[in-house]
């Protein structure tokens, strides 16, 4: 047995388009819901410095769940959704609570207070293990394999796709209504808080309402690629685009354009490697942020470098009205 | 006018009673009373953890106060947000915020745009006006990374105009900038006096502050001394400011010297 599978060029790049189709290429639609919608949101993450808070969120949802199928007993998504997003705003108030009153900063806090949650809901399985019937697997690895064999859901005569591809869609079709409803709220509170309270913009009720979203956009994602890997998503993709442009709205469109690359790339790899497809989007997904690291015509390494050794200064330097400014007494 | 609508000849366009600030538990602020008088200058000096920028922090809402109230043309600050503006520290935002000049200026809009809604074309175009002002409008769709620290200065000060407001806060205005920036600003302020609006400025150079503002409100904690600048720039008021720091002092020996008539 070897341990890389044979190279199959018909298998890897042909089959997941056409008789894969239903499988693979649905694994990969998942995966690129996912990246896109926690891209988007991620943004904000990162414009805010608030990436970890995200981890901290994904984290606590494995006690949120475990708490409320202790609590109702059914394993129904409504009773999963509802626990985590508890857990969620939990995580996030305990980290606001912890960072307020005491010396401690916000990334300290952050510690504390996600693998505290994190524990105890570690702690909750085993110790109820005989009456949870939880697979503590899937919540932090995903089931992405297992989404394509659910039964699709049917409307009339059409079939629509598997739940959690529907949720999926619905929660983007939410993020893209909230994004672009409070578009100028976020981008100042992201800026300049102060200058939003002045204008009489509820700095708090702004952040609060992002950690809802983002606990909602969590939720919907980690049976998709498990808790631990929607941090990557989360946040990859913006940081990516970032590298590529320095405008709020093509980066959001370059983060979308990072979210399908990812997971086209990343299903060819997890066939070619016969791996996870969640891990291989991933994956994916860091490669191409590699790249654009090192090749992005404005931010990345190599051009820069190349500028450099030309002897040539940074572009915005040479354009005439800064020089004229720079030469002004 | 009447007094609903906030007659500057009557209603103070800012009072300030018995305000105390603490951070964990250490006063910042002590009892500071004071009613700024309309259109006027007025400069905020004292020397460093005065509490100069704590005191318009305060003022604004920004920091929660220990005792004391602050009203904006008779109505708590809170309430007349639309009739105050503000230019934070230039080193108190990220610089590599993906948005251009322009969006920056458009944010001054922003609390009359209101919730729902997009800046119209008539705000683009009071954002311009504000741009063509601070000598900027050529730099409107540059990436507000790419601009030196005078230029940054002036888009947020492009960005307080746009707030269209009667009271304006700035928080020192003129550090880091070059010399033609600061004497660019200063000419705006003045014209903004000249319309009647209330601006307070935190400053740092003493030489400077007698030239340039009208009033002056000597901070050290308490309110050393608040009055026209003739008034209050004394070398004992300077000294009771400032305390004996020897560099300061000298500084003060300066600056007073060459105001000559009131030695």
């Amino acid at each position: 047995m070897t341990l890389i599978p044979e190279f199959q060029a018909h298998r890897v790049f042909v089959e997941p388009w056409t008789t894969e189709l239903g499988s693979h290429g649905l694994m990969a639609l998942v995966t690129f819901l996912v990246g896109a919608t926690c891209g988007l949101i991620g943004n904000f993450l990162i414009l805010r410095r608030m990436a970890l808070v995200g981890d901290a969120i994904s984290h606590s949802v494995l006690p949120g769940i475990a708490l409320a199928f202790l609590i109702t007993g059914s394993r129904g998504i409504g009773a999963m959704v509802l626990g985590a997003m508890v857990a969620a705003w939990l995580t996030h108030g305990l980290i606001e609570l912890i960072s307020r009153h005491s010396r401690l900063k916000q990334d300290a806090a952050i510690g504390i207070a996600f693998s505290t949650l994190f524990a105890i809901g570690v702690v909750l399985i085993a110790v109820f293990a005989d009456k949870v019937d939880l697979d503590q697997d899937c919540v932090l690895n995903g089931e992405l394999p297992m989404i394509p064999l659910e039964p699709p859901v049917r409307l009339g005569g059409w079939v629509l796709g598997p739940p959690p591809l529907l949720r999926l869609v619905g929660v983007l079709v939410v993020s893209l209504v909230l994004l672009v409803t409070f578009y100028k709220e976020l981008l100042i509170t992201s800026f300049d808080p102060g200058l939003a309270a002045c204008l009489g913009i509820r700095v708090g009720a702004i952040h609060h309402g992002l950690m809802l979203w983002l606990a909602m956009v969590v939720v919907a994602s980690f049976e998709a690629v498990g808790a631990i890997l929607v941090i990557a998503l989360l946040i990859l993709p913006g940081a990516t685009a970032s590298l590529l442009t320095d405008r709020m709205v093509p980066r959001l469109a370059w983060t979308t354009v990072h979210a399908a690359l990812s997971a086209i790339s990343g299903m060819h790899l997890s066939v070619a490697l016969d791996c996870s497809p969640a891990g291989a989007t991933v994956v994916a997904g860091a490669g191409w942020f590699c790249v654009v690291w090192l090749f992005s015509p404005t931010e990345g390494l190599i051009p820069r470098a190349w500028c450099l050794r030309r002897g040539s200064v940074d572009s915005r330097l040479r354009s005439p009205e800064l020089r004229q400014h720079n030469e002004s007494p | 006018m009447s007094l609903e609508t906030g007659n500057p000849a009557n209603v103070p366009p800012l009072e300030i009673h018995d305000l105390t600030v603490a951070y964990r538990n250490k006063p910042v602020l002590w009892g500071i009373d004071l009613v700024a008088p309309a259109g006027k200058l007025i400069g905020i000096v004292g020397p460093n953890g005065a509490g100069k920028s704590t005191l318009i922090k305060a003022c604004m809402g920004l920091l929660p106060c220990s005792s004391g109230w602050v009203t904006a043309f008779g109505r708590p600050v809170t309430q007349s947000l639309k009739r105050v503006g503000y230019v934070p520290q230039r080193e108190s935002v990220d610089w590599d915020f993906p948005v251009s000049v322009m969006d920056v200026v458009l944010m001054g809009r922003y609390g009359r745009i209101g919730l729902f809604k997009r800046p119209s074309p008539e705000d683009r175009r009071i954002a311009r006006d504000c741009l063509e002002q601070v000598q900027m409008l050529p730099f409107a769709e540059r990436q507000i990374s790419n601009l030196s620290g005078g230029q940054q200065q002036r888009v947020f000060l492009a960005r307080a105009l746009a707030q269209e407001s009667d009271l304006y806060f700035m928080d020192e205005p003129f550090t880091g900038v070059d010399a033609a920036t600061e004497s660019a600003i200063i000419a705006l302020l003045q014209g903004l006096r000249s319309r009647g609006k209330t601006i307070l400025v935190v400053h740092h150079d003493l030489p400077t502050a007698r030239t340039y503002f009208d009033w002056l409100l000597l901070l050290n904690m308490r309110v050393v001394a608040f009055g026209p600048t003739e008034e209050v720039f004394t070398p004992d008021l300077l000294q009771k400011t400032y305390g004996g720091r020897l560099t300061i002092l000298s500084e003060v020996a300066e600056a007073v010297r060459g105001q000559g008539t009131l030695t």
